[in-house]
């Protein structure tokens, strides 16, 4: 038995619904924090970057998924749809924190996403990515077929707008965002890697 | 020339000690009597009731260290600030390698209670204890062409995390034009509330420019420079566009990625609602130094 067969052995005892447990109780909890002084004394700026942190994070690992059935044999496909409603989530939550609790006003959250460029992008990548939550049921999946497919790859342009969205926020040069931009880029890239067609047989030419 | 500038408040308005070691308990509702003296003071002084000590030295900018908010307070305790020597040279009288002490004599170390402005739109307020930086300059004897002073951040590369990571260029350098720095709210800070300069909050000397973002009050000093032309900035050499060489608090000029009109008082919770930013951060006295200059050109 190969190490990928014995993970995917282990990883079909996991019901993907505990992702959205799990997800859903991180957030919790980091509130709970922000809400007892555990994130400090600025607790507001903490959750928006830990929200939109997670949110990265968990669009890294639903575009992992390929690449890591492809290349690697481990197959996640079971949790992509958990990974990405739950990726979506922290997205909504980062959003919210970001309107409510820290820029406060709806006419401030209007002009700062007209004016700034980076939260003009962020927001660019919310838009792809709520299509892409609405349709993570079943019941798009049938109606919009094949549609649904080409409908799901904007999730390769919202990546790329995430990745410059946190790349433009921060100040100096950290890291961070530059490790998380080149995973992305990483993951995109390997999917321009042409599959292998199986070998036409060659006839057999009677001599 | 110290004691030009005077708090609104009395040095006994300053939190007692017993108070601000647990002010977050007693918010608590733990302690009824300290809360019930603390409910008198805060509606006899409102807008500039100062930050518990634990919001000041646990929020820190200091990229010397990390570029995360708790970053100086876990890391800072490897600076090493006994003994500290400030090289003084340029346009001067009397430069040379002088110890902290020696500087320091014969100045008076005054308590100043000043709002604090980041450029990140946050803000706290911040009892400091200092001597006027003019006091310390008029000591140097600065020539009539020393039109501007430069400072500069130690550099202990193996103490400090952040300057082995290279996130921006080290050492840290800032500027002042002579008539900012000879300004008389202008401190040399050496203390918070009474006891030593923490070291995520620069110890052992730092600026504190109270009119201009945070940035500009450079911490843990090494040099001071007297100089006939406009200074190297770190902030602005990274980004001229977003940090000019005044940074001054100005809501009407924003940050292209952010707007200055509003600030957040560090310290009210998850929940605490923005408050309109002053111009020249409520320090109008200052607003001679800039006369007729255009604030959208030099930000």
């Amino acid at each position: 038995m190969t190490l990928s067969d014995r993970i995917n052995g282990w990883l079909r005892r996991v019901p993907p619904w505990a992702i959205y447990v799990a997800g859903f109780l991180y957030a919790a909890w980091y509130f709970w924090l922000g809400l007892t002084g555990g994130l400090g004394p600025e607790p507001i700026n903490t959750l928006e970057r830990e929200y939109g942190q997670t949110a990265i994070q968990l669009l890294i690992a639903g575009l992992a998924v390929t690449p890591l059935r492809r290349f690697a044999g481990i197959n996640l496909l079971r949790f992509r749809r958990a990974i990405g409603v739950t990726c979506f989530f922290f997205v909504l939550a980062h959003l919210s924190v970001w309107a409510l609790l820290d820029v406060q006003a709806l006419g401030r959250v209007w002009a700062d996403i007209l004016k700034r460029p980076y939260i003009t992008i962020g927001m660019g990548a919310f838009l792809l990515l709520l299509p892409l939550a609405v349709t993570s049921n079943n019941l798009s999946i049938r109606k919009l077929g094949p549609k649904w497919r080409q409908l799901h790859k904007l999730v390769y342009p919202a990546a790329i707008l995430a990745a410059v969205h946190f790349i433009w926020l921060v100040k100096g040069f950290p890291w961070e965002p530059f490790i998380y931009a080149g995973i992305i880029a990483v993951l995109l890239g390997l999917r321009l890697v042409p599959r292998k067609r199986p070998k036409p047989v060659a006839r057999q030419v009677a001599s | 020339m110290a004691h030009r500038w005077t708090n609104d408040m009395t040095r006994a308005d300053v939190t007692p000690k017993e108070l601000w070691l647990n002010r977050r308990q007693i918010m608590a509702g733990t302690a009824g009597i300290g809360a019930a003296a603390l409910a008198g003071r805060a509606a006899a002084q409102d807008a500039l009731e100062p930050n518990p000590i634990e919001d000041i030295t646990s929020y820190n900018n200091f990229y010397e260290f990390g570029t995360g908010k708790e970053d100086p307070s876990r890391n800072a305790d490897e600076m090493v600030i006994s003994p500290w020597s400030i090289t003084v040279d340029g346009l001067c009288d009397n430069p040379g390698e002088y110890m902290l002490d020696d500087l320091l004599s014969g100045l008076t170390t005054e308590e100043r209670i000043y709002r604090f402005r980041c450029v990140e739109a946050w803000s706290m307020v911040v009892p400091w204890n200092g001597v006027e930086l003019a006091d310390l300059l008029a000591k140097l004897g600065p020539k009539p062409e020393a039109k501007y002073v430069a400072f500069e951040t130690a550099v202990q590369e193996e103490n400090m995390p952040g300057v082995r990571r290279g996130v921006i260029p080290f050492p840290y350098v800032e500027g002042l034009r002579m008539d900012e720095a000879m300004h008389p709210l202008t401190l040399l800070a050496t203390g918070i509330y009474g006891e030593p300069m923490p070291k995520q909050n620069g110890a052992p000397i730092r600026l504190v420019v109270p009119w201009k973002y945070g940035f500009k009050s450079i911490k843990s000093i090494v040099r001071i420079s007297f100089v006939e032309n406009e200074p190297p900035a770190t902030w602005n050499i990274i980004n001229p566009r977003e940090y000019g060489f005044y940074s001054n608090v100005n809501p009407t000029h924003d940050h292209p990625r952010w707007s200055q009109a509003t600030e957040r008082r560090i310290g009210g919770g998850l929940f605490a609602s923005r408050q309109d930013t002053l111009m020249w951060n409520g320090y109008d006295e200052v607003a001679p130094l800039y006369e007729g200059m255009d604030l959208d050109v030099n930000f």
